[in-house]
Formats: structure tokens, C-alpha cells, sequence
């Protein structure tokens, strides 16, 4: 109980740096470390059984190894390093995580949970990191950094099935972690183009993109 | 009472140049040098208070009063918390305001004593000090808020009380855990360590809190420097405390503990400052709200 506590705080941890830092690749590698730590919930919840072992084991490989390797090879292949000129402020955004984070832990006691849910912790990290990655979708602008929103979205989404891992069926995970793989492999294919357009990687562009 | 007394004030004002002198040494070592020897602090001090009074015709007595107040302060500080195990001689019930505003007084003193000298680098060092310990504040703030929290007090001896043991076993650990970084992050901003400010720098545009010394001299330099290593174990000790609840309840192997915590925390700003670059100047602004909204989301935690 006591080490999924810590395992939930060091999550959130994770929302506030890449919602503050600048640095992509340093981005790209704590949120594969979120991946990890979340790897190892359903193994603590539940147990070791076959179910729990091949969730753990599939978020291992898909959030912790494969995608962040993805994402830090097309850093490399762009060749960029800072998220330059958000949308909104990295201070500001800092802000607006922390409130967020603030609220969803007040928010979450008024929910009707199940008794054995309420006092934790998993609820309100659940929806902050959703919320953190809604956040990070919003104020930037880079593509790196918008798939980065993406993947926290699901991180968040994940502890949520956590709480229900013996009712979610090993194929809606799976099925979830697929179309994450497809979504980064879309965004890959998208910002490849876009730096092939227009030698940068602001999404913004596309807006202005006309006949 | 008069015995705590003194003996808080015998461990202050004996130990406290040797943490510099630690700092010093560890830093030497892990540049490869032999380094300056550990007591260099104190033949330091000794040096500058053997020379004479120099005074600007611009001066006015509160260029003399900035220095004054500076090594004041920590001694009335150093009274209100505990050391170690070791019991405040002086607690009433809401004295963790007094402590926050005891050092804000000192700086408004210092900040103005480098203002009266009418030079503008000091005006500039001024100015970042003010708006980086403005930003410091509501970290100490909230991170207090947290032990008052937990303690159900308002004096800072209730504050770090002997429950910190149990409540870093209970479920506040996170928290502590959370504003023991943050208090260590204001203690170096504070004391101008590294991350944030170099104290052996000699550019006065890099500067933060030595270029408003520089009109100081002799005996008032010498000031500057003893209240600087006074403030530093002052707010050491607080660290300390945090992370060491531990007391055995006789005093001399509490305050050999303290002692040693001291060491442990003087160690871990030296290896901090070699191993790590400055901050570029406006990055400095954005960690210090960072350590705010950590303190204050340890605030949330300790209160659901």
C-alpha cells in the first residue's frame, strides 16, 4: 500500500516536470519512466496472475520502451531539443497543473466510489494525470510534445483501469494499447511531413495551410 | 531556560563558519585539490576584524545598520527553533511568523545599506535579491503550514516536535518528503549556493547577493560573512530537524546529532555545488514557483 502510494506521488511528480521543462528528450524519458512505474501497478493491486502479469508486462513494453524510443529517435531525426514559444508559458501552465491537481484531489472525495477506492489516491492521480496530459495537448505546440500529451492522457486513463483490471478484459487493454502505437505511428508519419514541408515542427502551421 | 540559552547560542556562534569551511573543503575534493583547511572561516573572520572602518562620504549610518541587523537576526532566529533534540529556549504560540519576518527584516536592512552606497551595481544585486526571496517566501510559508498541520500547533518547538517520527512513518512521509526538498531548495537560494547564486563569483552583473557587499570592509565584511554562516545554520537546522526526528533526550548526544545532521546537510550543498551549473538568471524565478506549487500541493495532500 504504502510503495503504490509513493508509485502514484512520483506520477504526479512526473505530470508537474513535463508540464514545467522545456527539454524534449528529458521529456520523452521521465514519461517513459511514468510508463514503468505504472507498469507495476496491476502486479501490486492484484497480484501476480496471468492477467495482471501480461497488463504489466504489455504497458512495460509499450509505454515504458517501445513508444519513448520511437519518440526519441524522431527527436534525433528532426533534430530539435526545446519546445520553443508554448502556446501558454511554462509557468502559467505549471500553475494550472498544480490547481488542477489541487482540485481533482478535493473533487475526488465527493465522488460516489465504492468504499474500498475512497481514501486512496488512485482516483485523483488518475484524473490529474489525465488532466495534465489534456493540458500539455492544449498549450503546446510541437508535435513531439503533443503525442507526449497523448501518451500521459492514456497513462491516466491506465491507473483508472487499474482499479477495474479484473472486470477490464485483457483485449480492451490491448486494444487501447494498440491504438496508442497507431496514434504515435500516425503522429511519426505527421511530423515527418511537416519538417519536410516546412523544416519545422509547429503544428500551427497546418492551420494556415491553404489552396 | 538560561541554560538553553546558552548553550543554543554557544552552538551557533562556535559552529557556525564551519560549515563554509566544510563546503569549502568538499568542493576542493572533488576538484582534486588538498583545499583550504577547515577552520579556514574562522582566520577569515579573525583577518577582517583586525582591520579598520572604511566609509563612503556617501554613507549614511544605514550603511553601518545593514551588517548589524545581519548577524543579529539569526542570533534571535536561532532562539525560536529547536536544535537537533534540543528544545527552543524561546516558543510562544505563532513565533513561525516571527522567524519568516525576522529574516525579511534582515534583508530589508541589507537590501538598504547596499542601496545607500548609491552605486547601481548594488541597486541591481538588490533588486534580485528581493524578488528571488519573495518568491522563496511562500515556499517556507506553505511548508510550515504542513508541519502546523501536522503538529496541531502554531510554535515552531511543536512544529518540530518529536511526532516527525511517526508521521514519516504515517501516511504524511510523502509530504515531508516533499517540503524537506523544497526547504532545501530555499535554504540554497537563501544562503546563495550554487543552483542559484555563485558565492566566490567576482562579475558583478552575475552577481546576486555578494555584489551587495561590496562596499563592505573590514570589521562590517566580516559581519556580513558571520551572519551569512549564522543564517545558513539557522536554516540548516530546520532541515535537520526534518530529516533527523530522532532525540535521545540527554543534551550532549542531541546536540552531537545535530551536529553531525549539520555535517551530512554541508556535505550535500557541497557535492550539489560541484557537480551542478548555475541556473541561467530566469530560470531562477521559474524553479522557485515550482518549489511553491510543490509545497502546496504537499499542503493539499496533508489536508484531504
Amino acid at each position: 500500500m504504502e510503495l503504490t502510494n509513493s508509485i502514484l506521488l512520483a506520477v504526479i511528480l512526473i505530470n508537474f516536470f513535463t508540464l514545467g521543462s522545456a527539454r524534449l528528450g528529458a521529456c520523452v524519458r521521465i514519461v517513459a519512466v511514468q510508463g514503468a512505474l505504472l507498469a507495476l501497478l496491476p502486479i501490486m493491486v492484484h497480484g501476480v496472475t496471468l492477467h495482471s502479469t501480461l497488463l504489466a508486462a504489455g504497458a512495460f513494453c509499450f509505454k515504458g520502451v517501445i513508444i519513448p524510443w520511437m519518440l526519441l529517435r524522431a527527436i534525433q531525426r528532426v533534430r530539435i531539443r526545446r519546445e520553443m514559444e508554448p502556446i501558454v508559458g511554462f509557468v502559467p501552465t505549471l500553475i494550472l497543473g498544480t490547481l488542477t491537481t489541487a482540485g481533482t484531489f478535493l473533487f475526488a472525495d465527493f465522488l460516489p466510489l465504492i468504499s474500498a477506492h475512497h481514501e486512496g489516491l488512485y482516483v485523483p492521480t488518475a484524473l490529474a494525470t489525465i488532466f495534465s496530459g489534456f493540458l500539455l495537448l492544449i498549450t503546446r505546440r510541437k508535435a513531439i510534445t503533443l503525442v507526449l500529451g497523448y501518451l500521459i492522457l492514456e497513462n491516466g486513463i491506465f491507473i483508472f483501469g487499474v482499479l477495474l483490471s479484473e472486470a477490464l478484459p485483457l483485449m480492451v487493454e490491448t486494444g487501447v494499447l494498440l491504438d496508442l502505437l497507431v496514434g504515435v505511428f500516425v503522429m511519426g508519419i505527421v511530423m515527418d511531413q511537416i519538417s519536410r514541408e516546412f523544416s519545422t515542427l509547429n503544428t500551427e502551421r497546418l492551420s494556415a495551410l491553404k489552396e | 531556560m538560561l541554560g538553553s540559552l546558552v548553550l543554543h547560542l554557544v552552538l551557533l556562534l562556535v559552529f557556525a563558519p564551519l560549515w563554509l569551511g566544510i563546503i569549502i573543503k568538499a568542493k576542493a575534493l572533488f576538484g582534486g585539490r588538498v583545499g583550504a583547511p577547515l577552520l579556514q572561516p574562522y582566520y577569515d573572520l579573525a583577518r577582517l576584524w583586525r582591520k579598520g572602518f572604511v566609509f563612503s562620504r556617501t554613507t549614511t549610518w544605514v550603511f553601518l545598520a545593514g551588517p548589524v541587523v545581519g548577524l543579529l537576526v539569526p542570533l534571535l532566529a536561532s532562539l525560536l527553533i529547536p536544535f537537533g533534540g534540543i528544545d527552543a529556549p524561546v516558543s510562544f504560540e505563532g513565533d513561525l511568523i516571527l522567524f519568516v519576518y525576522l529574516f525579511a527584516l534582515a534583508r530589508f536592512f541589507t537590501v538598504a545599506s547596499a542601496l545607500d552606497t548609491g552605486s547601481s551595481f548594488e541597486g541591481m544585486g538588490a533588486a534580485r535579491e528581493v524578488t528571488f526571496s519573495c518568491l522563496a517566501e511562500p515556499t517556507v510559508l506553505f511548508a510550515l503550514l504542513v508541519l502546523a498541520r501536522l503538529a496541531d500547533g502554531l510554535s515552531l518547538n511543536q512544529l518540530f516536535g518529536d511526532h516527525l517520527g511517526q508521521a514519516w512513518q504515517g501516511g504524511a512521509g510523502a509530504s515531508l518528503g516533499l517540503i524537506l526538498v523544497c526547504l532545501f531548495v530555499v535554504l540554497l537560494v537563501e544562503n546563495s549556493r550554487i543552483p542559484f547564486d555563485d558565492p566566490t563569483t567576482h562579475l558583478e552583473l552575475t552577481m546576486v547577493h555578494e555584489v551587495m557587499a561590496l562596499d563592505h570592509s573590514g570589521p562590517l565584511l566580516g559581519m556580513i560573512l558571520y551572519g551569512a554562516a549564522l543564517k545558513m545554520m539557522v536554516m540548516s537546522a530546520l532541515l535537520v530537524r526534518l530529516a533527523v526526528p530522532w532525540q535521545t533526550g540527554w543534551w550532549l548526544t542531541d546536540a552531537g546529532l545535530f551536529l553531525a545532521g549539520l555535517v551530512g546537510v554541508s556535505l550535500l550543498v557541497g557535492i550539489i555545488e560541484s557537480t551542478m551549473a548555475r541556473l541561467r538568471m530566469p530560470r531562477i524565478p521559474q524553479v522557485l514557483i515550482g518549489t511553491s506549487l510543490l509545497s502546496i500541493f504537499a499542503l493539499v495532500l496533508v489536508l484531504r
